[in-house]
């Protein structure tokens, strides 16, 4: 077992620190009271300051506790907000690779469709915003759980459905196609959840690495694969793109 | 070698040059934005030139984002902040003052010397417009006015008028060296001294307002070539230029009498298409030049502003703190299954469209102890939604055209509950395009078609694709109960202000 990691547990002492007494303490007070030097503490601080679970005093300098550690206890990332941040990119998507977008994040075991948008060739459709989708059956739901170890395993304390034949739902050969998509970095489902339907998804990242959501397209088979269920290039390019430009937004935000 | 069409969108806060390609899709945007001068509490004002300086940083920048060429724009087009007035010299290009911006008051006192005993619809018939703060004629007769020997100047033709379009067009196409001197008739129509069925200066209306005709522009169409640029993209032809509203109306295609556009932002702008007619509001509405196309026709539009929106949901965040961003109030809405009784009415600063009632006040009603921040967060949503009802029976009312789909568009449009419930209230399906950007994309549409890169109107109506759709689904007697509460709502905000003492004493 690998030993403990000693800027981890600095940043811990100094997140204790902030915690008691006064609350609010400047960067020379902080280093006195861990042992630290100056440039060490300031550099954690920093970095806390960074990932939000500390804040700087604009009038004096000093340290608190930052609001990023009350979020820890309640979900990360806002779906309507996701989707408002996300629109140029997704309608972008939509209109290069003319099929639907979807942007998915995972809640109580299923995806949540966040944003919808249209395939560009305005034929009917339907707003389906706030539908659940399975998990196991989609691309999105596949990308979600490649990157959340504890959603699989929730997930699969009871017999997956099948959808079609080719639905995986066998524990081993779920958890084979996951460690793919993780290497991949993307996840297809090709006629998994639906006959003649295809789905492609690629993970969005929070500024940490953080998998928040899901996005992808969803068409005819024989438009989103090849003759083995494989994904055209063209359209995976375009997905993973939007999924890094949807990335970057929201490190900008 | 692909080609495309650069977007300049020269707006409040910051400029923008976006290039589009031939199936109307966005490829690259840049950016610049430009400081705010507040002189004194209701003054509003940019300087023209760091706007100008802006635009030739923006242009090359969006080229460059693109790996285009500069050959392989074929035309340019301009979409602007209306009503803001730009003064300058014509031997040195040099502005004279600050441009004076649309949401600039100074003129209040004016516009009210200028309506005498007639009213602020003194001159509605000749130019379609009230009298009021916002429009930049009476701008330019304050700047007149309250500037040593700016008349004098301006009568000798020493110094030029225009809205912010022709600053820009007349710097693209070589300022003090042969610079050309031009408006559109949609910023025309909203200066108060063209006429709107003539779509010329109206020599009546330039003798009230005292400007002296040596310094105006010539009118020209929305979609013509006005000349080549001689710098920023040497050679490129300058084919369009409309108010931003109008432009929007353009990029959402909104082409056939009784097709409308809302755009939802801090305030929302609703454009009804009313065709080669002119109608003459009695609600409260604007009548307004929509677009004109070469030697076509003119187009005319109906607009009814609504204030407070995007602003409203920016108060119940910043104001209230009840949320962290705008983008959770849906979430906060959601909460809950309905309203709880409880009616928001944000007459902020009086009651707009088609009310004016300036001594009306804001209120919250139906208070009761279930009303929570949940319905509070939906009452938000719904005063959204029913101010843009209210619009519209104005206009339906004004045009005798029924409504039968609204075109959205603007940051409010990633808001899915509060576009089902505009759906809801207006009884009309709701729609939203697959360009976010319909301001740039219609300055870009209308340069386009100037120049031939597009052939028609039809081939842009092609581009043009639905990304999500909200159908009506409230029955009708809810609709009609809700409306009822939102209007006694409404009546309860009138007559708070009391003449002669401040607000709310």
């Amino acid at each position: 077992m690998p030993g403990s990691v000693q800027s981890i547990e600095r940043a811990a002492a100094v997140l204790r620190l902030l915690a008691g007494g006064t609350g609010r303490l400047g960067c020379v007070e902080v280093a006195n009271s861990l042992g630290l030097a100056k440039g060490t503490a300031h550099g954690i601080l920093r970095t806390l300051q960074e990932v939000g679970f500390v804040e700087q005093d604009r009038t004096t300098g000093r340290y608190l506790l930052g609001a990023g550690l009350l979020e820890l206890t309640v979900p990360h990332q806002d779906p309507n907000e996701l989707r408002s941040l996300a629109l140029n990119w997704t309608d972008s998507l939509a209109a290069r690779s003319g099929e639907s977008v979807r942007l998915g994040v995972l809640s109580s075991g299923s995806v949540l469709v966040a944003s919808h948008g249209f395939r560009p060739d305005d034929s009917e459709q339907v707003l389906d915003v706030g539908a659940r989708r399975p998990a196991h059956a989609c691309a999105m739901g596949k990308v979600l759980l490649a990157f959340d170890a504890g959603a699989v395993a929730l997930l699969q304390r009871r017999p997956l459905p099948a959808y079609t034949p080719r639905t995986v739902v066998a524990p081993r050969a779920l958890a084979a196609a996951l460690a793919q998509v993780r290497r991949a970095g993307w996840a297809v489902d090709a006629e998994e959840l639906e006959m003649g339907t295809a789905g492609l998804a690629a993970p969005v990242q929070d500024r940490g690495g953080l998998t928040v959501a899901a996005v992808g397209i969803t068409g005819p088979v024989e438009r989103l694969c090849d003759g083995s269920w494989a994904p055209r290039p063209a359209l995976l390019a375009l997905v993973q793109d939007a999924a890094r430009a949807i990335s970057r937004e929201l490190a900008t935000t | 070698m692909q080609r495309y069409v650069a977007a300049l969108d020269q707006g409040t806060t910051s400029t923008r040059c976006i290039l589009f390609d031939g199936s109307g899709r966005l490829v690259s945007v840049s950016q610049a934005e430009h400081q705010q001068h507040y002189p004194r509490p209701g003054w509003v004002e940019h300087d023209a030139a760091e706007v100008w300086r802006n635009v030739t940083r923006v242009v090359p920048e969006a080229l460059e984002r693109a790996g285009a060429a500069p050959e392989q724009v074929v035309a340019i087009g301009i979409a602007n902040q209306r009503e803001t007035t730009v003064l300058w010299e014509r031997d040195t290009g040099r502005p004279v003052v600050r441009a004076v911006v649309w949401q600039d008051t100074r003129t209040a006192h004016l516009v009210q010397e200028l309506a005498g005993d007639e009213g602020p619809d003194r001159f509605r018939d000749r130019c379609g417009l009230p009298l009021a703060p916002y429009f930049a004629g009476p701008r330019l007769t304050w700047l007149l006015d309250h500037t040593r020997g700016l008349r004098e100047r301006a009568e000798r033709g020493e110094v030029l008028f225009g809205t912010m379009e022709t600053w820009l067009i007349w710097n693209l196409t070589g300022g003090p060296d042969g610079g050309v001197h031009v408006t559109d008739v949609t910023n025309a129509s909203r200066t108060m001294l063209m006429g709107i069925d003539t779509l010329e200066w109206d020599a009546t209306l330039l003798d009230a307002m005292g400007v002296p005709a040596a310094m105006l522009p010539e009118i020209r169409s929305s979609s013509e070539v006005y000349g080549e640029a001689t710098t920023v993209l040497p050679g490129t032809p300058i084919a369009a230029a409309l108010g931003d509203q109008q432009a929007a109306l353009f990029g959402q295609t909104c082409f056939a009498p009784g097709e409308a556009k809302c755009t939802y932002g801090t305030g929302s702008f609703l454009l009804l298409n009313t065709g080669t007619e002119t109608v003459r509001s009695r609600n409260g509405l604007l009548t307004t030049v929509g677009y004109r196309i070469g030697q076509e026709p003119a187009r005319y539009a109906l607009e009814g502003s609504i204030a407070i929106t995007g602003s409203l949901v920016q108060w119940f965040r910043d104001g209230l703190g009840l949320i962290r961003t705008a983008a959770e109030i849906e979430t906060l809405a959601m909460t809950v299954e309905d309203n709880g009784g409880c009616y928001i009415v944000p007459a902020f600063a009086g009651l707009f469209a088609p009310h004016w009632r300036s001594e009306a006040r804001g209120v919250i009603v139906g208070l009761t102890s279930y009303v929570n921040k949940g319905h509070l967060a939906r009452a938000v949503l719904e005063a959204v939604a029913w101010q843009t009802r209210e619009v519209v029976d104005a206009m339906d009312a004004d045009s005798g055209l029924r409504l039968t789909s609204l075109r959205v568009d603007g940051g409010m449009t990633a808001d899915h509950l509060l576009m089902q419930t505009v759906a809801d209230v207006l009884d009309v399906p709701v729609v939203r395009p697959m360009v976010r950007e319909t301001v740039s994309l219609g300055a870009a549409y209308a340069a386009g078609l100037a120049v031939g890169y597009w052939p028609d109107l039809e081939g842009l109506r092609r581009n043009w694709h639905r990304a999500g759709q909200w159908l009506p689904a409230m029955d009708e007697q809810r609709r009609a109960q809700e409306y009822d509460n939102w209007s006694r709502a409404v009546a309860r905000t009138l007559d708070w202000v009391r003449p002669g003492l401040p607000d709310g004493d």
